[in-house]
């Protein structure tokens, strides 16, 4: 019996892979646990296992074959018994990536399963910034970039730059980082500059925090923020304090980056906004960016800073292109907010994955009549809270946008400032558009509920509008 | 021949010869002998010049703590302050073996002593005990938060057991820079149960940085004795399971301890990674100056004093060497006049400016 081999989804958010190398040829004898193919995806490679025994009848798609769909049949395997067609995409799965069983249907089998959807997908916008970087000159040329990719270019400028740069965490070296963000540095700057750690959150972080007080400039990776908290008394007691308990004698610079925020379908311990957390903290400076641009130009800055930096960045954005402008040395400044679509009628105030959010709702809204203001505030310490009154004054009304909690959160925050330094512009109560104020469920239905969309934020900016 | 782990016997009973021995032999069974060991540390042979300069600075660090002391009873210390009165010798000892400007040194919150042995002026640092403008964080670190980076001392800082992974980290930027740099990081009997200690016992030795990790070893976290609190109490042995080799060593010895740091800091110099030191020794004050003492005998104490002062053992070997009476007294004397003045200076100086509130948050301007 004919059995169709389908391209497998290694992570649940993979929609398309690299065929990267065939390990069997047409004709071989294959039994279940054999390695059939590597896949690439922009995450990780992973090995494909077959799970049946068989004889591999016809390769349909090629090694090297870019952009494979997930369920493409790639090639055909005359069967010994009765078996599901489809591999087990359970290779070396990275924590980030956690490869599940991928229970597919033989050819024949119809119909479709219910695909176990995630509810982050709808954080995931195409929506872009209508708004370009004012400081740059009309005909700057752009280039399309990941934000992965924008990372790993500014560590690696900064690094060309600076001797005392260097970059530690778990993974980052050999495995090309858990997220790939820093592929290729290893290779360019050997391993005295790029260090993998053990499992050991508190100790690297302690390390990092002691070589930027001798003096290096150390960009410290932790493979999530969730496991930053195991550091968190180094990046607040050790980093942020040093310099005022030394009245100003003792700096410690030095950046604590990775990914931060719900991720899919991997419930709560891993699903978390420490935004508000370290903006809580003086001494530190925050940088929550959601486009490549800013992530690019703003790491950079976080680098060269002399202050303690938390950079978080967002796993959900990682593999999205934007564009970001071809000019040598792009470094943007540090406290500063960004209109990312220009409106009247209504500013919404967000950061992070929060941005497209914020721009997907502000289409909606346009389409309705309502000309909407979207600030990314980019920065979260120091807050731009100047940007922020100052559109509240032209639209009156006001909308945070925030992917987290929303007790003592950013949210609130932009909602107290505005109370005491905007009330006379304010037409309408701010309102807050946050995830519950649950932790976040495994659950594909209660994970879609607790996360904020754009119908919530649609709902809230009529709702200030009164439509 | 050598079993660098075998702590030598103490002069001062600080460890108990008869247990000393018994250990002795379970270590010889349990030991790696493949592996290279530091040798075992000898006395050091100080002239008297150098002995008389310890005598100096042990008074120094006595003197001043006893003054801190005095001033915190009149209310112008405030907040927590830990003394370093008869731990004298092994800030003293170490840091006698060390480069200022070099090697790079850092500790916890009892740091006064750290701080006088590294010739940091005792004007600034009893100016920061009393919050002033002119103390050495200007008056915003207080007794537990002080640092000189000018004399590559890196704190001074308050959680128990953070100074061993930023230690680590000075011993790494000293490996990167590849300056000849060492790091000697400071912690207690009870900073020895934090768990990042391990941590940066596991990626010193795996990287083999530059450092020596030093257990201040005064038999008690706040109120609960090393017996009471470590299932290891031979805190020597710490390393051992991540290879790197302890020695126990006489801490209320400034001879011992100056011996036994020549010989870690040729292990470490010599690129065979870090090294554990446990430095036997007793505080003779509460843990602060808020210690209800109720966890210890006064006869303890007080035999401790008799028997094993760390300056008495210096002004023994001095008096040996045929110094005189009267020339301890005039050093004595010099001393008292030094704090004096520090306690004048830290008395009369003007607290910070309102406006130094708000300066130092950060460096930079955004």
């Amino acid at each position: 019996m004919g059995i169709e081999i389908k391209m497998p989804a290694l992570s649940p958010t993979m929609e398309e892979g690299t065929l990267a190398k065939w390990l069997v040829k047409e004709g071989d004898e294959v039994r279940s646990g054999d390695i059939l193919a590597e896949i690439e995806t922009d995450k990780a490679t992973m090995e494909f296992e077959a799970v049946d025994e068989g004889k591999i009848g016809q390769i349909m798609v090629a090694e090297g074959t870019e952009g494979v769909k997930v369920g493409t049949v790639i090639a055909t395997m005359a069967g010994n018994g009765a078996g599901d067609g489809t591999g087990d995409g359970a290779g070396e799965g990275s924590e980030a990536a956690p490869a599940p069983k991928a229970e597919a249907p033989r050819a024949e089998a119809a119909p479709e399963p219910k695909k176990a959807e995630s509810g982050t997908s709808k954080l995931a916008t195409e929506a872009k910034a209508t708004v370009k970087d004012p400081a740059l000159p009309e005909g700057t040329e752009y280039v399309k970039t990941t934000v992965r990719e924008a990372l790993r270019d500014a560590m690696a400028e900064e690094m060309r730059r600076d001797e005392r740069v260097f970059v530690m965490g778990e993974e980052v070296a050999e495995y090309q980082g858990a997220y790939k963000v820093t592929q290729g540095l290893l290779e360019e700057f050997g391993g005295k500059r790029v260090i993998d750690t053990p499992i050991t959150e508190y100790g690297f972080a302690g390390i990092g925090a002691g070589a930027a007080m001798g003096g290096l400039k150390p960009v410290i990776e932790f493979m999530t923020f969730n496991f930053a908290m195991q550091a968190i008394d180094h990046i607040i007691n050790s980093a942020a304090k040093t310099n005022y308990m030394s009245g100003g004698q003792m700096r410690c610079p030095i950046v604590f980056r990775g990914p931060n925020g719900a991720a899919s379908r991997v419930a709560a311990q891993h699903s978390q906004n420490y935004g508000p957390w370290y903006a809580a903290v003086p001494g530190l400076i925050v940088i929550a960016p959601y486009d490549s641009a800013d992530a690019k130009g703003l790491l950079k800055a976080a680098i060269r800073s002399e202050d303690p930096v938390v950079f978080l960045e967002n796993e959900l954005v990682y593999g999205r292109s934007f564009d970001v402008p071809k000019v040598d040395d792009y470094v943007l400044p540090i406290g500063k907010a960004r209109i990312v679509r220009e409106g009247k009628d209504v500013t919404l105030v967000s950061y992070s994955i929060g941005v497209g959010v914020a721009l997907e709702a502000a289409e909606t809204l346009a389409a309705e009549g309502i000309d909407a203001e979207v600030i990314d505030l980019r920065t979260l310490r120091p807050l731009d809270t100047a940007t922020v009154l100052e559109s509240l004054k032209k639209t009156n009304r006001l909308v945070v946008v925030e992917e987290g909690w929303p007790v003592c959160s950013i949210a609130s925050e932009i909602a107290a400032v505005v109370m005491e330094q905007g009330f006379d512009d304010l037409d309408a109560p701010v309102l807050r558009v946050t995830n519950e104020d649950v932790p976040l469920p495994y659950a594909a239905n209660l994970e879609k509920a607790a996360l904020i969309d754009a119908p919530r934020v649609v709902a809230a900016a009529k709702k200030v509008c009164y439509r | 021949m050598a079993k660098p782990t075998t702590p030598r016997p103490s002069r001062a009973k600080a460890a108990s010869p008869a247990r000393a021995e018994a250990r002795a032999t379970a270590d010889h069974a349990g030991a790696d002998h493949n592996r290279p060991r530091p040798d075992t540390p000898k006395d050091y042979k100080a002239t008297q010049e150098e002995l008389l300069q310890f005598y100096r600075q042990m008074v120094l660090i006595r003197r001043f703590e006893e003054k801190a002391g005095q001033l915190y009873g009149l209310g112008l210390i405030g907040g927590f302050c830990h003394l370093y009165i008869g731990q004298e010798a092994v800030a003293v000892g170490i840091q006698s073996a060390l480069k200022p400007g070099k090697d790079s040194v850092i500790t916890g919150y009892r740091d006064h002593g750290h701080m006088l042995a590294y010739g940091i002026d005792p004007n600034v640092i009893m100016a920061e005990l009393t919050g002033r403008e002119a103390g050495i964080s200007r008056g915003k670190g207080g007794s537990m938060h002080m640092f000189s980076v000018e004399h590559k001392f890196y704190g001074g800082h308050g959680i128990v057991g953070a100074q061993v992974s930023l230690g680590a980290g000075l011993g790494f930027a000293h490996k990167y820079n590849n300056d000849g740099g060492v790091c000697v990081a400071y912690f207690g009997d009870g900073a020895a149960n934090q768990g990042q200690v391990y941590e940066s016992f596991n990626m010193a030795e795996l990287w083999k940085l530059p450092i020596i990790f030093v257990i201040e070893n005064n038999q008690y976290a706040m109120g609960t004795s090393v017996n009471r609190s470590s299932a290891e109490d031979q805190l020597y042995r710490r390393g051992e399971s991540f290879r790197i080799p302890g020695i126990q060593v006489n801490g209320m010895d400034v001879l011992a301890v100056r011996g036994a740091t020549e010989e870690a800091l040729k292990w470490v110099q010599g690129g065979n990674g870090p090294i554990l030191l446990e430095m036997k020794t007793y505080r003779y004050r509460g843990h602060s100056m808020s210690d209800p003492a109720k966890y210890r005998s006064r006869e303890e104490v007080q035999s401790m004093r008799d028997k094993s002062d760390p300056i008495e053992g210096v002004k023994k070997y001095l008096t040996e060497a045929g110094v005189s009476e009267d020339e301890l007294k005039k050093i004595d004397q010099d001393i008292r006049k030094v704090v004096s003045d520090a306690a004048d200076f830290a008395e009369t100086s003007p607290e910070p400016e309102m406006h130094e509130l708000y300066t130092d948050v950060l460096v930079e301007q955004y």
